[in-house]
């Protein structure tokens, strides 16, 4: 199962940019490599990211297999106003992974 | 006498093995250099991203460990100078690896929202090679910036 973290600010105040951390755990199977009898590993990867604050998508990442195991991205967010951001790691198959963080503006 | 360490091979047989690990190696060449990028695909690759706008230097700051000593993780920052505000802002940043067997590694979507056009990840490198990051702007201006890295153990599992 794919595993995932979140760090951010539990608070900010209005228009502080905050850096917000994700890594999911995820083999990202390049689809190049062999098992040891020489049969192909199929490909298996998170090909996107998206995060989304306040019902809008703020961030997209579209990611190819030369992203590491265990996808981490780390970006920036401006603080509006208290609510949930959500994030969604979308896999090969179809697979949507989600988890969320909520943010306290004071 | 049969002191030589070929003792018990005949030179037919030497000849043959030794034709044979030529073989060997002249296939391995072939198939890593087909596994890579060339330089005019990074450049097609990048083309195909941002359209026909020239791409200037500057702007793009992409930092990466000179020397990566595992090409499995190799940590990645880049950021763009821009206001990130609603009429001046990064639309979009794209990373790229020649050397790799497909040059494109990640893009990543941003706009004011972000407040600060900067994003980390971690990714794999083959081998030595060259690291680009493209920024696209709103305007539809565009700056890239290069980075050399040296890789000790190449990545992207076992290529």
């Amino acid at each position: 199962m794919a595993r995932s973290h979140i760090r951010i600010l539990k608070e900010a105040k209005a228009d502080q940019i905050i850096e917000v951390k994700t890594r999911i755990s995820h083999p990202m199977e390049t689809g190049l490599r062999k098992t040891a009898d020489g049969a192909p590993i199929p490909r298996k990867i998170i090909n996107r990211f998206e995060c989304i604050y306040l019902g809008q998508s703020v961030f997209v990442a579209e990611l190819q297999p030369a992203v590491s195991a265990d996808p981490y991205i780390s970006f920036f967010v401006r603080a509006r106003q208290s609510g949930k951001l959500e994030f969604v790691w979308t896999d090969d198959d179809g697979a949507a992974y989600r988890d969320e963080a909520d943010l306290t503006v004071i | 006498m049969s002191s030589s360490p070929l003792s018990g091979w005949s030179r037919r047989e030497l000849l043959a093995a030794s034709g044979a690990t030529a073989v060997a190696l002249a296939g391995l060449t072939l198939v890593s250099t087909a596994a890579m990028a060339t330089p005019v695909e990074l450049e097609e690759a990048i083309g195909k991203l941002v359209g026909k706008a020239p791409v200037k230097e500057g702007r793009v700051n992409l930092r990466l460990p000179p020397i990566a000593e595992d090409g499995d993780v190799v940590p990645l920052t880049v950021s763009v100078d821009s206001p990130m505000s609603d009429s001046d802002y990064v639309r979009k940043i794209h990373i790229l690896a020649q050397e790799n067997p497909w040059p494109r590694v990640c893009s990543f979507a941003l706009g004011p929202q972000n407040g600060k056009a900067e994003v980390s990840t971690r990714i794999r490198l083959a081998k030595d090679q060259t690291v680009v990051a493209v920024a696209e702007m709103n305007d539809g201006s565009a700056y890239r910036m290069a980075v050399a890295v040296k890789v000790s153990v190449g990545g992207c599992g076992g290529i």
